[in-house]
């Protein structure tokens, strides 16, 4: 379901007026799936990311469900605790590093080189090959569950000794897998910070960018710093498990501890690498439908750098329990704490833009909103979990699976659907429908609050995480949160109707599709032409 | 002619010198986390946490016998799945005075009817005390290779150095046994294992 991205689009924007005479210099377009398999423009390997990570959303999607399915009422009734705990771990995998992270990768192929005015990618070669690694390495990680003794079962985590001594045989081929996805994060990190260091129009400053621009930034830089940090773990577990060290082996002079040192080293940024891009698209969201230029448009550039800083110097808040001596939790509660406040700057900024703004709840201001909220609420959460002694109640029950989920689904993943609403117009020259939209928000809404609100009450009672069955009295918690996330799962299908309409047809969208939509990408036509400002357009300050 | 062109804009040399920079930046971490190994070990070494303990002798010092107090020290064995061996113990739990030395006897006994290597990795609850204890003589320090059925002795000398926090009174030293011969074999039975079950 690619959207359709003409050909042939004649050149009629202002700033390619002059352009016409370097068509030559593009080659002829190819059909098929050669176009696709061999294509180096941002536009349609932006298209690929977001296809692709759609898919991958359903399937995680699909593994949730049959989570879902076991734990609705106690008892084992649908399927092995053997496979449960391979569900749970690939739900995990598949979302964070198949579904979240592509489709900011896709998201920033397609607005960053408009949003900065830029012809294309910085590297559009390495563009086609880092999306080409995905399939490959997920096709590889989803081909694990047909091997004998199943796939990863060791939770998202793969904690050693669990993912080394205790591991299924496939579990070389996980890490072959996650070898590969890294590479392509590295590569498309590589080409955004390539892109948005050189390729800016002419006039055009750093503090002049759009927010989204910026966090893509700082997230590109944190990808380069921690992946190869994950790369490394992950060798070691492949000599650990294959040539006969001991890293993280106790008997041969390892240590499991070091494991998870080295996993939260790298899981921490992470989980900012998740985020900060939806920052970015909120803040191009909130002042769009607030009809007003975005609140504190510099300190939210310092916070974003803030957090970005601040996520190497809390990773062992993730392992309180692991024994740690008290100097050291007390000084890993205070920094985690400490994000509290360049984030509650960013929230509050928000809040202000759209403090006596004119606003208009069109359906990506609308999930905007939710993702305000609902991220706050997740926010919460983690200053509870920051809470050192508090965290020895709350460690591996449903409230952390509560608390993430509220971070990355109806933060992350309804920043990204805003997205999808916000730009769709760009992309496909045509409005989504909205009488969808509203069917597909509210649904949405009530679906992942019922899912996730009642696992914060099902940990607080002790419910622990990753297990098929139950105590009886977490019975009702989790009825409400199978049925919620029965009904989110269902919802996201009419977000697939509602793309595939929008891409057939549907109310035309003007250059400027939305009203207060200020940023370089809206001077462009609707649908974007294949090939936009090959003769970079002249930035005008306003007064900042 | 016109991708020349394109590598000498002053566009093109930025973006080449940017994509050097982070290459070289990948590297730089990618050897960070395999730094971070060793770095670890020492860390927790200088300052004592993780209850990370040396594994060479040390002389005991001199001195007076803080006989004001006494700390109780007590001693846990494990053994790890697949070693067949027993760790025997002369005594659960002693008091010394900071500053004392003191012996105890354990004894190594291999109930497999194989020769087998072994080696116990020590670690020290609180931590916090592994910086006041001296081991003279530790079983821990080297392998051991043990006969069928084959019992050896091996004393334990240590001492709590004086300075050893007011705070603390109990000083629990574990040692864990663990196979280190025939890394191949245990490979080979633990993936036969594997196999059988899947």
């Amino acid at each position: 379901m690619a959207p359709k991205l003409p050909l042939h689009h004649p050149v009629e924007q202002s700033s390619t007026a002059n352009a016409g005479g370097q068509a030559a210099a593009h080659p002829a377009p190819r059909y098929g799936i050669k176009r696709w398999l061999l294509t180096t423009n941002h536009k349609e390997i932006g298209s690929l990311y977001l296809i692709f990570s759609l898919t991958m959303f359903f399937i995680g999607g699909i593994f949730a469900m049959v989570v879902r399915a076991e734990l609705f009422q106690p008892g084992l009734q649908l399927v092995e605790p053997e496979f449960f705990n391979q569900m749970t771990t690939m739900h995990g995998l598949i979302m964070v590093f198949g579904a979240i992270m592509p489709s900011f990768v896709g998201l920033a192929n397609w607005m960053i080189p408009l949003q900065i005015g830029a012809p294309d990618m910085a590297l559009p070669r390495l563009n086609n090959f880092s999306f080409w690694l995905l399939p490959v390495a997920f096709t590889l990680l989803l081909s694990t569950l047909l091997m004998p003794g199943g796939g990863p079962n060791f939770g998202w985590t793969f904690y050693a000794p669990l993912s080394t001594t205790y591991a299924p045989p496939s579990t070389t081929f996980f890490i072959l897998s996650l070898h590969i996805a890294g590479i392509s994060s590295i590569l498309g990190a590589i080409n955004i910070i390539a892109t948005v260091l050189n390729l800016r129009a002419p006039g055009m400053r750093m503090m002049d960018m759009p927010l989204f621009c910026w966090t893509w930034l700082i997230t590109a830089f944190l990808l380069i710093a921690v992946m190869p940090v994950l790369a490394g773990a992950v060798t070691m577990m492949l000599m650990d498990i294959n040539f006969g060290t001991s890293f993280f082996n106790a008997a041969g002079g390892g240590d499991p501890v070091l494991f998870q040192h080295l996993f939260w080293f790298f899981g921490h940024p992470e989980v900012y690498i998740m985020i900060l891009p939806a920052f970015g698209i909120v803040s191009a969201i909130i002042p769009t439908f607030s009809r007003k230029r975005l609140f504190g448009y510099a300190s939210m550039v310092y916070a974003t750098g803030a957090i970005a800083i601040l996520s190497f110097m809390v990773w062992a808040h993730h392992m309180f329990t692991v024994g740690m001596p008290l100097t050291a939790e007390l000084f890993f509660m205070y920094t985690t704490m400490l994000i509290a406040v360049p984030t509650g700057v960013k929230v509050f900024n928000w809040v202000a833009t759209m403090f006596r703004g004119s606003i208009s709840f069109d359906p990506p201001m609308l999930f905007a909103l939710a993702f305000v909220v609902q991220f706050t609420i997740g926010g919460f959460s983690g200053l509870m979990l920051a809470i050192s002694p508090a965290d020895f109640q709350y460690h591996d029950t449903y409230f952390v699976v509560a608390h993430f989920h509220y971070v990355l689904v109806p933060g992350a993943l309804f920043a990204i659907l805003a997205a999808a609403y916000y730009w769709l117009p760009k992309w496909t020259g045509h409005y989504p429908n909205l009488r969808l939209a509203h069917w597909h928000f509210w649904l949405s809404v009530i679906g992942v609050n019922l899912t996730f609100f009642p696992m914060h009450f099902a940990g607080l009672a002790g419910m622990p995480r990753r297990i098929p069955d139950y105590a009886l009295q977490f019975a009702d918690f989790n009825l409400a949160s199978s049925l919620g996330g029965f009904l989110f799962g269902a919802s996201q299908l009419l977000f697939v109707w509602l793309i595939i309409k929008c891409v057939r047809g549907g109310e035309k969208a003007p250059a400027k599709a939305w009203e207060g939509a200020e940023d370089l990408e809206w001077s462009v036509p609707s649908p974007a032409p294949l090939h936009t400002f090959e003769h970079p357009p002249t930035f005008r300050h306003e007064s900042k | 002619m016109e991708t020349r062109q394109h590598e000498t804009t002053p566009r093109a040399k930025g973006v080449r010198r940017t994509v050097t920079r982070t290459l070289f930046a990948l590297a730089g971490m990618f050897a960070f986390a395999f730094a971070l190994v060793p770095l670890y070990d020492v860390f927790c070494e200088v300052t004592g946490l993780n209850g990370k303990v040396d594994t060479q002798g040390r002389a005991l010092i001199a001195g007076e016998v803080d006989q004001s107090r006494a700390v109780s020290v007590q001693f846990v064995t494990r053994t790890s799945a697949g070693l067949p061996w027993n760790l025997e113990m002369e005594t659960r739990q002693i008091r010394v005075h900071p500053g004392q030395s003191a012996e105890v006897g354990f004894a190594f006994h291999n109930t497999a009817d194989t020769a087998i290597r072994g080696r116990a990795v020590p670690s020290v609850t609180p931590a916090r005390a592994n910086l006041y204890l001296r081991k003279l003589a530790c079983f821990c320090f080297q392998e051991q290779h043990l006969q069928a059925g084959e019992r050896v002795e091996f004393p334990l000398i240590f001492q709590l150095t004086r300075d050893l926090p007011a705070d603390i009174s109990t000083v629990t030293l574990v040692y864990t046994l663990y196979p280190v011969a025939d890394e191949a074999a245990l490979q080979a039975r633990a993936s036969s294992d594997k196999g059988g079950e899947a």
